[in-house]
Order: structure tokens, then sequence, then C-alpha cells
């Protein structure tokens, strides 16, 4: 519908908790088909940036341009029905996979795939179930559709919340943390099917604590602090060399450690 | 022998009539039958009021609406606070007052009903906090709206944990029915009452609505045992 290559736009993004700052205004685009990597400490308030992004926190302040639509906080902004309107539409076009993989554990994998799809854009159970059973097929877990969640390994459940989030057709993808709660020999999966979705041109935001996925695999990194993007520029460039010295430190003190945790 | 020596003298002949106890149940017995259908039914329409009632403050008191959650709240207080028993006169004897003039049988079930519903909606807010908040924050950023998660994800996962509680409380609402014998529900109390201030043997007949009561109350816990042997299954 846009043909600008900017899929999404922030502007001047703020966001409090009570009298806690944790986004002090935040600029950012992101092209279509475009990999970014949001690293920074625990608290810097890049969870909260992909929060915002699709309104599960709605921002104090700032401006959000989603596929040439436009949705404001603070004093412009729009009427109430404007805003869940946009809410809505915001949700659907953008998937979001969290860290703790919040699988539904009372429907079984195919279950979780389809429901979203049937129930909030309406579309048949059949054709919701051949394009599920094709999305359970390219991850390898087709066998699995009539498990429960709780039958699954971690990173199995991780790659069924991934896809479940496909199902809906987004058009950015945001992850937040998605590796972090699993078991090191399990990472590996997740992450290869998050850069086969690069390759395949999605666009999407990767809060992330692993360095080497943000080097191989991420166009841009960008480094947040106290609510500010400190550094942002090509991963390879920024990881290795970075120009901040806070950034520096920050990598350095990951290094050392082995990850960004 | 006067008058009164007479009667204390057929109260002890009465009393030591022990050996005809099983005569004078099979005799009485038919006429507990219509209280106890009237038990089942003020029972049933009473849980399920309760489940409605329960269920909308429940949701009420977790809104974030104040219009929602003060009239909530407040329900809560009254209903927790006050005994069954004066909530019931208020209803019955009170509200015609009001212009609402219930018969016992609409008194008794709106009773019990609004009563068990708030105890019905501390178990079902104990049984949404006790769903992880990612649950519903997947939902919602799939584009869910409050009302298709509740249905879809959230209220499933909440009536496997609240079978137990709930269960025991459409005990209690069965047993609560017996207070309705205030209000002139022919119900099983009254029923052994009536059937005590005639026979005078209050004990072979007190013992019976007991296993009467028992009887219809494990039919409640083997029910549960059903049901959770089923939800097992599932996941």
């Amino acid at each position: 519908m846009n043909t600008s290559s900017s899929l999404l736009e922030i502007i001047n993004l703020r966001k409090s908790f009570g009298s806690t700052q944790v986004l002090n205004g935040v600029n950012l685009r992101v092209d279509r088909g475009e990999v970014i990597a949001i690293i920074g400490v625990s608290g810097s308030g890049k969870s909260t940036l992909l929060r915002c992004v699709n309104l599960l926190e709605e921002p104090t302040q700032g401006q959000l341009i989603f596929d040439g639509r436009e949705i404001n906080y603070g004093e412009q902004s729009g009427g109430l029905l404007k805003t869940s309107r946009m809410r809505a539409a915001l949700r659907t076009e953008i998937g979001m996979v969290f860290q703790q993989f919040n699988l539904w554990p009372h429907k079984n994998v195919l279950e979780n795939v389809i429901y979203a799809p049937m129930v909030v854009n309406g579309v048949k159970r059949a054709d919701a179930i051949s394009n599920a059973d094709e999305l359970l097929n390219g991850i390898g877990l087709l066998d699995k559709r009539e498990e429960y969640p709780s039958r699954l390994s971690g990173g199995q459940q991780q790659r069924v919340a991934i896809v479940r989030a496909l199902a809906m057709n987004p058009k950015l993808m945001l992850f937040d943390e998605v590796t972090s709660a699993l078991d090191p020999e399990l990472v590996g999966e997740v992450l290869e099917l998050m850069a086969n979705l690069a390759r395949d041109g999605m666009t999407m935001l990767v809060v992330t604590h692993e360095v080497g996925f943000a080097r191989e695999v991420s166009d841009r990194t960008i480094f947040i602090d106290e609510g500010l993007i400190e550094e942002e520029g090509p991963s390879r460039e920024l990881l290795s060399n970075p120009k901040s010295d806070r950034t520096r430190q920050f990598l350095e003190r990951v290094l050392r450690n082995g990850s960004l945790n | 022998m006067n008058n009164t020596e007479s009667q204390v003298a057929s109260y002890s002949e009465m009393y030591s009539a022990i050996d005809n106890w099983w005569g004078l149940i099979e005799a009485y017995l038919p006429q507990f039958w219509p209280a106890t259908i009237i038990v089942l039914e003020v029972t049933i329409l009473s849980i399920i009021l309760s489940w409605v009632c329960g269920l909308l403050c429940a949701l009420g008191k977790a809104s974030t609406l104040k219009i929602l959650r003060y009239p909530a709240e407040f329900y809560l207080w009254f209903v927790r606070g006050t005994p069954l028993l004066t909530q019931i006169f208020l209803i019955y004897f009170g509200l015609p007052q009001m212009g609402i003039d219930l018969d016992p049988f609409g008194a008794g079930v709106v009773a019990l009903g609004v009563n068990g519903g708030a105890y019905v909606a501390e178990i079902i807010r104990g049984g949404l906090l006790s769903i992880p908040k990612g649950q519903s924050e997947s939902a919602t950023a799939l584009g869910m709206t409050y009302f298709q998660l509740m249905r879809g994800i959230i209220l499933p996962q909440v009536i496997r944990v609240i079978i137990p509680p709930i269960t025991n409380d459409a005990a209690t609402t069965l047993k609560n029915t017996s207070l309705l014998s205030t209000i002139t529900i022919m119900e099983l109390m009254l029923q052994t009452q009536v059937i005590v201030s005639s026979t005078f043997r209050p004990f072979e007949f007190y013992i019976l609505v007991s296993i009467i009561y028992l009887l219809l109350t494990s039919v409640f816990m083997v029910a549960l045992r059903w049901v959770e042997r089923r939800h097992e299954l599932a996941y």
C-alpha cells in the first residue's frame, strides 16, 4: 500500500512507568526486509521499545508510522476510536515472539497456530489448517501437530511460537530475547529458523543477547543505553569497531563473559 | 393422673418405642421426596445464577475501569460481610417494600445465587491470577480483542483450575438451602420440622434428613472426581 521503502518509523518515542523514564526519545527507521538487532544492558529499555512498537505498552509520547499509517501519543494524539483501530491493525500485521514462548497449554500445536488467524482474521478452518501444516512442515514439526506444548522441548515450543506469529502473515516480526530461556543446546535450532526468515526477506526487530547472531544475520545493530539509542550502524562494523565508549565497554564486558547476558 | 402426668407418660412411651423406628421412617419417607426435588431445583438455579454473578463480578474487579471495579468491590464487601440469613430476609421481607415482590422460591434462588456469586467471584479471581501474564500478552499481540482472548485463551484455562473449589461451593449452596426453611419454602429442613412436630421423633428424622443431605452432596463429589479425571487426560 505504501511505496516508500520504510516499513516502520519511530519518532521521538518516550515511555515512562510512573516517574521512571524508560525510553527518552528514540528515533528509528526500519526499511522493508531489514533485520535490526537491538542490544544493551538489562533495564536499558530495549524490551520496552519492542513492546511499544505493537502497543503492548502504550507510549507516553511520540509517533509511530507503520506501513504509511501513523499513530500519535502525547499532545497530538488522535481520537480514541482512531487509536484503537490503529492498535488492532498494528497487532495483526506485526508478529511478536516472547522469551517465555507463551504457547497456550490447553491447545495442541495445530490449534495454537490456527486459532488467531481464524478468530482475528476470519480465515476458514480448512484454509488455516493447510497454511499451518505448510508452516509446521517447514520447521520439521508437522508430526507434532496433535501434541500439547508441554510435550515439546523448549526449542520446539519456541519454533511453534514463531510459526504461530507467522500464520498471521505479518509484515514485521518482533523477537524479544527469544533464546534467553532455552538450554544452550536448543538455542541453535531457533536461531537457524530466524536466520532462514531473514533470508526470505522478513523485516525483523530482534532484541538479543547473541552477538554471533547479530553479527551474522542482522543488517544493522543498535545499542540502547538509558532509554536512548547510543549508537547504531551496520552490524559487523558496530560490533567489531564501536565508536561510542559505552558501546565499547558493553561489548568488552560481553565478550569477556562469552555472551551478552 | 392429671393432665401433665399423662403427657409425660405418653412422651416417654414414644421415646422408648425405638423398636418401631423403621416403620416410622417408612411411613414418612415419601414426604421427603418432593422436598428433595425442591432442594435440587433451588440449588441448580442458584448455582447457575451464582456463576453468572461471579463471572461478571470477577471480570469487573479485574477491570481497570472504576465504573466496573467499584460496584464489584461493593458487592463482594456487602455479601461476604453480612450473614446469609440476613440477606435472605432482606430479599424476601425487605424488597417488597421497594416494590420488588418475589415469591418464596424466587427470593430463595436470588438470595442463594447472589450470595454464592460473591464466593464464586473470589474463586474465579484466584483462577485468573493463576494464569501467567504471557498468556494474554501473546493473544493480544496476535490482535485478539479482550473478548476473544478471554473466551479462547484465558477462561478455558481458568475453568480447569477452579473446578475443585467451584464444586465445593456448589455443595455449600446445596446445604445453604436449609436456611430457606425460614421463608416457608417446603424444602428438606422445613419438611423435617413439620414431621418432627407431629411425631415428636427428632432424633430419627434429623438423622434421616442428614443422610439425604449426605447423599446429595456426595453426588457433587463424585461428579467432581469424574470431571477432574476427564481434564487430566487433556494436557
